[in-house]
């Protein structure tokens, strides 16, 4: 596939060639230029970049954790590393992940627009995304040492430690607002920039999911922002807030920085989720099933999950009333979760499947996320809660949602999206091979937590008892193999994009508007303008009988 | 649901927004008045309810939410619903014995 | 397909109303900032009522009511702006915006001196006199220096954007069929007097 290039009229020069700005070439071109695509590119190399630094970090803590006692790294630069890694891989990675990269280059192709509504906007929200992961960077280099509180920056404690919490907090107050930028933005494109034709149930599910989680973005991230400008306040100025010695109280904090963190969570699972309903029609060749459902489940999942945060906090010392609230609402979060992968699944039922590399990382974001949903669950229940809260069963479940689910979801997205984006093709075979590797190596990685965790191993400890050897070396092993794994997929990725055989406008057989335009897309991405009748996944032409799917 | 590409602007006469400017002067007249009297715990609750009431009119006549759009009125009530289940929710917690 | 088909399909780029939309998007961002704040107010004046009884009558409530009546009155004036801009009487427009910035900066002169004030009596975060006191009065006077501090950055925030105005409409980016920027600065300025209707109250008036 992919060698048969369809007979395109004339081809005209794509947006990599054509720049926006008066500097034809260079840089300049590039990181003055307004054009959605390119911003999503410049993302996609930053994010990248971010990326690789935070998978070394967290390689060097398994690494630490082969034996008992100091192996490679004293205690210090231990609490400083899962510090960084948590910042890095949330702040910079997992949340601007796909909206940012694949919002930003698809959602105007998708809803037949020219750009987003505020395409100097955009460019700032990149700018402030940079700025955010300067000051990221300069919290590890400054003299001081990197914060280590924990990507929570739990108080007392952020504010009493030496370390450079500052430059942490303020990159991530900064990565907020670049995060709330792209939210309202999108929100504005959503409503201003459709198509006349493409009305609101035309629109795929990525920009679904990416509308609702726009919403979130907008409504909750201030809530941190403030939060964490509020610490820093009282670090700097010793204005007393969340200090109890000055009467404040540490488990308001708790509450304030996780009505923002979990609604967070949903920021970065919903558009995997949306990925997904994107790739599963197209390699099943079926309508999606149950359009509206998982249309409306998203935003079901982002008013639920705005109600759910205090599940965080079970052990915190909160009032009996407010963790048996909490504790329901955590269940009913889990039914649009549930809807979701009923439709996907019932996509595939009597669809002619195609095991290409985008649909086997779909494979792999199903299972896992439904390991990590179930553990979920058994978090959200009370009683477990207490016995499993701050044991490496946290972390388990959390890397399998987060890595396992919206991890695996960029990665399917890269497979999916990298040859539109730059009309080129990556090796087929090795791409499988690494997905195998990947897979294989992230639930060695992950699955000894959970036994370990369910045994008591407390999560963040630099030292154990020897009996918990035996899992952690498995784990460790199994992040050699997920980094093996990672090493040849993004080297094939990237020998793809600069030599692999030019790909044709659709490579994959997709029905939604992106791939009904040139590859690589033109400047303003349509020629003319496009022909919207039916909904994004009508693959009857495939399909034999008479659907009552719409 | 898809809004009308429309543009007509909406002119308000310097009149109204006087009378609106002297409605929520007087509002604030009786808000420090009433805050002297002991009302007890509706102390608060009153002084919050005259608020809300002054922010409705500058909502409404001063950034012209009255004229807008049906999206813009239900975008304004999705954010102060999250809002209130925000602060509400907290509440849980607070308001019961820990 | 013809080209006036392709720009009927897509309207040259100026939309007024989505500028307005995402306005008011960036407005609810503002709002839960600040509300973020108000939790942090609610729950600590409801653990702590008496403390923040006695820590109020500190503020002279001469000043916050001063304060309140020049919000509003430049809130009416900034939308005047509008209206006189829209019809077309550009000088009265620019006048009244200057009217709006001059209660803006009646604003900021009163709030320089009520700090200074408190200051000069010792009440400042870290101040021994502030440590002596008990914890609610610490939280009280915690959280009215980062809430009126922040709605003061607002305050400049927002003459900063009227100044940009102010530029524009001399330059003729701005003028009476095309104003919507006028209007966004006019909604960010209704904003900052919208948070301190509820500031004044929370903070000037627990008697």
């Amino acid at each position: 596939m992919a060698k048969t290039a369809m007979p395109e009229e004339k081809v005209e020069p794509s947006y990599l060639e054509v720049s926006t700005n008066k500097y034809k070439k260079g840089i300049l071109s590039w990181i003055l230029s307004v054009d959605h695509k390119r911003i999503g590119i410049m993302y996609l190399f930053s994010m990248m970049a971010f990326f690789t630094v935070a998978v070394f970090f967290g390689f060097l803590i398994r690494l630490e954790l082969i034996a008992p006692g100091r192996t490679i790294i004293d205690a210090q630069t231990y609490n400083q590393l899962f510090t960084l890694h948590g910042i890095i891989m949330i702040f910079l990675f997992i949340i601007p992940g796909l909206p940012a990269v694949f919002g930003n280059f698809f959602l105007p192709i998708m809803i037949g627009a020219k750009d987003v509504i505020f395409p100097r906007l955009n460019l700032m929200s990149w700018y402030m995304f940079v700025f955010g992961g300067l000051f990221a960077v300069a919290s590890m280099l400054l003299p001081g040492g990197s914060a280590d509180t924990g990507w929570m920056f739990y108080v007392p404690y952020s504010v009493r430690t030496n370390t450079n919490v500052l430059p942490a907090l303020i990159a991530a107050f900064i990565l907020g607002f670049s995060s709330i930028l792209t939210g309202l933005n999108f929100i504005t494109t959503i409503h201003r920039m459709r198509h006349p034709d493409m009305s609101w149930f035309k629109m795929p599910l990525f920009v679904w999911s990416l509308y609702a989680t726009a919403w979130i973005q907008v409504l909750a991230t201030p809530i941190i922002g403030i939060t964490l400008a509020l610490v820093g306040i009282e670090r700097v100025l010793g204005v007393g807030i969340f200090d109890p010695a000055l009467g404040g109280d540490p488990v308001l904090y708790q509450h304030l920085f996780w009505i923002y963190s979990h609604p967070a969570v949903y920021i970065m699972i919903l558009p995997a989720m949306g990925v997904v309903s994107e790739i599963i029609p197209v390699f099943s060749r079926r309508s999606i099933f149950g359009y509206k459902f998982i249309a409306f489940s998203s935003l079901a999942i982002a008013f639920f999950g705005s109600l759910v945060w205090a599940h965080h906090m079970f052990t915190a010392g909160m009032s009996d009333t407010a963790q048996f609230v909490f504790s329901f609402i955590t269940y009913v979060v889990s039914i649009p979760s549930a809807i979701k992968v009923f439709n996907w699944l019932s996509t595939m039922y009597k669809g002619s499947i195609k095991l290409d590399p985008p649909f086997l990382y779909v494979m792999s974001f199903i299972v896992q996320f439904s390991i990590g949903g179930f553990t979920g669950l058994m978090l959200g229940a009370l009683s477990l809660n207490i016995h499993l809260q701050d044991t490496s069963f946290v972390v388990a479940h959390f890397h399998y949602v987060m890595f396992g689910g919206t991890g695996f979801g960029i990665f399917a997205a890269m497979h999916y999206w990298l040859p539109k984006m730059f009309g080129r093709m990556y090796n087929l075979k090795v791409a499988t091979w690494a997905w195998g590797i990947v897979t294989v190596g992230y639930n060695a990685l992950y699955m000894p937590m959970f036994i370990m965790g369910y045994l008591g191993m407390p999560r963040r400890y630099y030292d154990y008892l020897p009996q918990f050897q035996p899992y952690h070396v498995a784990s460790t092993i199994g992040s050699w193999i997920l980094i093996i794994g990672l090493i040849i997929m993004f080297t094939n990725l990237w020998i793809g994009m600069r030599k692999g055989p030019k790909t044709s406008m659709n490579p994959w057989g997709g029905e939604t508007l992106e791939w009904k335009i040139q590859t690589p897309p033109i400047l303003e991405n349509f020629r003319e303008v496009p022909d919207i009748h039916a909904g994004p996944y009508d693959y009857s032409k495939y399909e034999t009988k008479k659907e009552t799917t719409k | 649901m898809s809004e009308h590409r429309h543009e007509e602007s909406h002119v308000i006469e310097y009149g109204n927004y006087i009378f609106i400017w002297l409605g929520l002067l007087a509002f604030t007249g009786i808000t420090v008045t009433v805050s002297g009297i002991d009302f007890g715990n509706w102390t608060i609750v009153i002084a919050l309810f005259i608020a809300c009431v002054k922010s409705w009119y500058v909502l409404n006549y001063f950034m012209h939410m009255k004229y807008e759009d049906k999206v813009f009125k239900l975008f304004i009530v999705t954010a102060l619903v999250t809002f209130i289940i925000f602060l509400g929710f907290t509440f849980w917690d607070y308001s019961f014995v820990r | 397909m013809s080209s006036t088909e392709y720009a009927a399909a897509y309207p040259a780029h100026r939309d007024d109303y989505g500028s307005r939309m995402g306005m008011w998007l960036f407005l609810f961002t503002e709002l839960i900032l600040f509300g973020g704040l108000f939790i942090v107010y609610a729950v600590y004046r409801y653990m702590h009522q008496q403390e923040f009884h006695m820590a109020a009558q500190e503020l002279n409530t001469t000043i916050g009511l001063t304060n309140t009546i020049a919000l509003l009155t430049s809130s009416m004036t900034a939308a005047m702006s509008i209206t006189a801009m829209q019809k077309g009487n550009v000088r009265f427009s620019k006048g009244l915006i200057w009217i709006t910035i001059g209660f803006a900066f009646v604003f900021m002169v009163n709030k320089f001196f009520e700090w200074s004030a408190k200051i000069q009596h010792g009440i400042f975060p870290g101040s021994k006199d502030l440590l002596a006191k008990p914890n609610g009065e610490i939280l009280y006077f915690g959280l009215y220096y980062v809430m009126t501090g922040l709605h003061t950055l607002h305050v400049i925030i927002g003459v900063i954007f009227f100044l940009f105005i102010l530029r524009q409409i001399k330059q003729g980016k701005i003028h009476s069929t095309r104003y919507v920027r006028l209007e966004n600065s006019a909604l960010y300025w209704h904003l900052v007097d919208l948070i301190w209707i509820f500031l004044f109250p929370l903070f000037y008036l627990i008697h």
